[in-house]
């Protein structure tokens, strides 16, 4: 539900970095999203599309490269990728876990001209 | 016209985030404790709220800022009790922001506030990812819910310092296993607190503003 609000803000910095190059015009945005903020990827593209009207940004496509949740063994010391939200390590069989991908939300590119 | 790629790497949130941190510099100068309350709609932040003013009255002072989507029935209940309060409505929103606070710490008396406790809109999604300047972040979930929550929205709990497990006093009546719960909230976070509470007949809410007067210490 947060979509809007996360769009809003993404679109100010791609805005403000695409000005500050002095772009005519913004053909492509490339994101990274960690799966456990729960952002969805066509809400952010419908939003995008209606916030953009009128701007260099106007019909840009976004790209998303998401990141599945990952975490550290605090038992046996081994990362590995968190399937369907099983909080278990698969070596040890461990409950107790550092998360250390999945959470993030950057803009990494964009591709203007 | 040829395309080129310009590398940004930046922050979707880093506006929010910086807007944050110069809220909390303004609280830290006021030497301002605040708390960001969170939970789901009906898991019982408004009632925490009123038992902790109830406990702390007379001895700090409370200031509120009250998140709903509609209404001021939450900050008229804290109004009653004579504690600075600030509605912040937001139809249609799903959370507060760094902005919001921002304009609702220029209304509140600053210099007769000493903890200050946001509560936040009901919704254990978006509230996890927008930072407001809070010193402390507070979940409550409560027995009828279930215990899977943490696996459901682990984001939240991960973020949180303080898991209050409220509405402790229904425990015979629903099928709630607390040390899994327990336990599974620290699996994913080590440095959390967990304390059991009933805002309905007090247990535990000594133990939660203990913590809170610990946290005070030396503001």
């Amino acid at each position: 539900m947060h979509e809007l609000a996360i769009t809003q803000s993404m679109f100010d910095l791609v805005l403000r970095q695409a000005e500050k190059a002095e772009a005519k015009k913004v053909g492509k945005i490339n994101l990274v999203i960690g799966e456990m903020t729960g952002i969805v990827g066509d809400c952010v593209q419908f939003y995008f599309d209606f916030l953009s009207k009128g701007t260099l940004a106007e019909g840009a496509v976004l790209s998303f490269v998401t990141i599945p949740p990952k975490a550290r063994c605090r038992d046996c010391g081994k990362t590995f990728e968190i399937i369907e939200f099983d909080w278990a390590c698969p070596y040890c069989q461990s409950n107790s876990m550092e998360i250390i991908a999945g959470k993030e939300l950057f803009v990494e590119s964009i591709e203007v001209e | 016209m040829e395309m080129k790629v310009l590398t940004i790497q930046e922050d979707i949130l880093g506006a929010n985030k910086e807007k944050a941190r110069r809220n909390q510099e303004q609280l830290d100068k006021h030497g301002i404790l605040t708390v960001n309350v969170m939970s789901s709609p009906g898991a019982g932040k408004t009632s925490l709220i009123l038992q902790t003013i109830n406990k702390l009255k007379g001895k700090t002072r409370i200031g509120v800022i009250e998140g709903d989507v509609t209404s001021s029935i939450d900050a008229d209940k804290i109004h009653q009790q004579g504690v600075p309060v600030i509605q912040i409505n937001i139809p249609g929103g799903c959370h507060l922001d760094a902005n919001m606070i921002e304009n609702a710490l220029k209304n509140l008396p600053l210099e007769d506030i000493d903890l200050l406790l946001i509560e936040n809109v009901g919704n254990l999604i978006c509230p996890a990812e927008f930072a407001l300047g809070e010193h402390k972040k507070v979940l409550i979930s409560s027995i009828p819910e279930g215990d899977d929550k943490p696996f459901k929205y682990p984001l939240m709990f991960t973020e949180a310092d303080v898991v209050l497990v409220n509405k402790i006093d229904l425990l015979p009546h629903l099928k709630f296993d607390t040390d899994a719960f327990s336990q599974a909230i620290k699996g994913i976070n080590e440095k959390v607190e967990i304390f059991q509470i009933s805002c309905t007949t007090s247990q535990g809410i000594e133990q939660w503003v203990s913590w809170l007067l610990t946290q005070m210490g030396g503001r």
